[in-house]
């Protein structure tokens, strides 16, 4: 009798108005879209890259691209000055980033107690925050005067690969504890638990059985610093010296050039560039290459990182 | 005691295995290990000291003879005694606020997506790993992006080399540090909140909108704050995008009209300016000038970090 019409009643009750229905479809739409706005973003990117590096490509005279050094502005784009220079600074960098960010990941995250712990990581923490123009000042009012010069005496110039390379080192060490230390934790206690089990003492705990267990963390953590390192440009714009280009030198304590201060410099204040065109090209066919060098890096990076969580 | 043997030689082996299990001996090895590790830990601290230190020191003349003139004075990249960080402050201001308002609304629906629509789907899948190479593209290759998009393809709406221009680049440099923070907190909520709301009927949207978004408000805001900090700091894009280096006239545009048609500069910009200039009197006004941004950032971050801290939930 009754109970049929009351069903009836609350079906109709249930169903959700029309404006809220189509409130959720819309959301629905707009979040969406937010998700391929970053595709649309790494599109843009390629497309945008590619477009003029091929072009560049395409126009440059081949023999410009292998020459006595890196003058945009004078027809040369020797491709070696700024890879050599990128690999210095690099190198430069991981010998200061790699046994100061793995020894501080390895001491927080085997050796600290937790509170000593909780303090000292917002310390680290502040030292990822800091602005690169910051730190490439560092490198020519402090790193330079009072280290490079006491340790080459005096060999070296003003602004120089080295002192760049060592503050880009600085700007590395963060990541490099950050990840490994991440990669650390990772590992269950109860690895640990069946060490100490067996009489193992701390250290050998932690360097042939925790260590090991995260390795592909640490040489994740190790890719992401190189990565970081390869793209960092005011430091090096700032503390490397060769603002309008420079020649092929395997000098450290020279000035020298890398793929993203010479970027830099050509696209600081690009208005007269632009009407040059090759010159204005090279700009993206550098950033091409070094666009594919980080994807590279991060892609591998990022499995090996995936690879720790995954483990356990 | 029970440890005794018939033989001698085995008394000395059961005496000495007594000694191994009972007694204290130090673990030379684990000390020695520890100091070294503390050692490195002790150097990366002490870099950050050195760089205050020097910091200051620079910054010392200007800092102690004409702070409030220089808080006031324009760029000038030739002259040290006029050069100033007002126009530096006022355009870093303005770009945070640009990246807040494209970054941040783009950056946590493109989180909610992924965690509340997406699920375990190939396209998801597909953004996830697009977000996190975005993450580790170099600054300045987005610069690139800003001068091809941004300064000449959408020349007409931002005005070319204007603040907008630049903004807009930083917000997409920022975007997908918005969006893993974001994506994060969101992962956090626990899933019994979510059933909650629609138990009493909600749909997804007010699920999201109502339960969801307001469990995760403290996590995004930690991690919009560091996107912030990260912008502040940030110089390469902006130098492509037409961050001004030498000398900044403003003259008498009105505010609006500064925005949308003239130069800008930022710290980073400004910074960079001075820091390519010789001579101690610009090493005092860049170390002035890093001690400002630098003050700044770490104020931040400290907020970014603070805010973790308190509102970090436990479920």
């Amino acid at each position: 009798m009754t109970s049929a019409l009351s069903n009836k009643w609350q079906a109709a009750e249930l169903r959700l108005s029309p404006s809220r229905r189509r409130a959720d479809t819309r959301m629905k739409v707009v979040f969406t879209a937010a998700g391929l706005t970053t595709l649309l973003i790494t599109l843009l990117i390629i497309y945008t890259l590619f477009k003029d590096a091929w072009s560049f490509f395409v126009h440059v005279p081949k023999a410009d691209l292998w020459t006595i050094g890196w003058f945009p502005r004078r027809g040369m784009y020797d491709i070696k000055t700024l890879f050599v220079g990128t690999l210095m600074v690099t190198g430069v960098a991981m010998l200061i980033a790699v046994p100061l960010g793995l020894g501080v990941a390895v001491y927080l995250a085997e050796f600290a107690r937790p509170r000593v712990r909780k303090i000292l990581k917002p310390i680290i923490e502040v030292l990822a925050g800091i602005p690169s123009v910051v730190i490439g000042y560092f490198a020519i009012s402090f790193i330079n005067p009072n280290i490079v010069t006491w340790l080459v005496g005096g060999a070296n110039k003003a602004f120089n690969i080295a002192s760049a390379g060592a503050a880009v080192g600085i700007l590395t060490i963060p990541i490099i504890a950050s990840v490994t230390e991440d990669a650390l934790r990772a590992v269950p206690m109860s690895l640990r638990e069946a060490s100490f089990g067996l009489g193992a003492r701390r250290v050998p705990t932690t360097f042939r059985v925790v260590l090991p267990a995260s390795i592909s963390g640490v040489v994740a953590a190790l890719i992401l610093g190189v990565s970081r390192a390869i793209g960092e440009t005011m430091v090096v714009a700032i503390a490397a010296g060769a603002v309008g280009g420079g020649l092929f030198s395997t000098d450290l304590f020279q000035p020298g050039q890398t793929m993203t201060a010479a970027m830099a410099a050509l696209g600081f204040g690009s208005d007269q560039v632009a009407g040059d065109g090759l010159a204005f090209q090279s700009l993206f066919f550098i950033g091409f290459l070094l666009f594919m060098m980080t994807l590279v890096l991060n892609v591998l990076g990022d499995r090996l990182v995936r690879k720790v969580r995954e483990e356990y | 005691m029970a440890l005794a043997t018939p033989s001698s030689h085995g008394a000395a082996t059961a005496s000495s295995l007594t000694r191994e299990l009972t007694g204290s001996k130090r673990d030379v090895r684990g000390r020695i290990v520890e100091i070294v590790l503390l050692a490195t830990l002790a150097l990366s601290l002490l870099i950050l000291v050195a760089l205050v230190v020097n910091l200051v020191q620079r910054a010392w003349p200007v800092l102690s003879n004409r702070l409030g003139d220089f808080l006031s004075s324009g760029l000038d990249a030739s002259n040290a005694a006029e050069a100033g960080v007002w126009q530096a402050i006022r355009g870093t201001l303005t770009l945070a606020v640009i990246v807040a308002i494209v970054a941040f609304p783009l950056g946590i629906a493109c989180a909610v997506f992924l965690e509340e629509y997406a699920g375990k789907s190939f396209f998801a899948r597909l953004i996830r790993i697009n977000v996190r190479n975005l993450a580790g593209v170099p600054s300045i290759v987005y610069g690139i992006l800003g001068l091809t998009i941004f300064v000449k393809f959408a020349g007409d709406i931002t005005g070319g080399r204007t603040v907008i221009s630049g903004g807009l680049a930083l917000a997409v440099l920022v975007l997908p540090v918005v969006i893993i923070t974001a994506s994060e907190a969101l992962r956090a909520v626990p899933q019994s909140i979510r059933e909650g709301a629609y138990g009493v009927g909600a749909t997804k949207w007010e699920t999201v909108r109502s339960h969801v978004l307001p469990s995760a408000a403290p996590g995004i805001l930690t991690g919009t704050v560091l996107a912030l900090s990260r912008a502040a700091g940030e110089a390469a894009p902006l130098l492509l995008v037409g961050g001004i280096t030498g000398l900044l006239r403003t003259g008498d545009q009105g505010l609006w009209e500064q925005i949308t048609k003239g130069g800008f500069t930022s710290m980073p910009v400004a910074i960079f300016s001075y820091a390519r200039q010789t001579g101690a009197d610009f090493q005092a006004v860049t170390g002035a000038a890093s001690l400002i941004l630098l003050v700044l950032v770490i104020l931040i971050n400290a907020l970014a970090i603070w805010l973790r801290n308190r509102f970090e939930k436990r479920w």
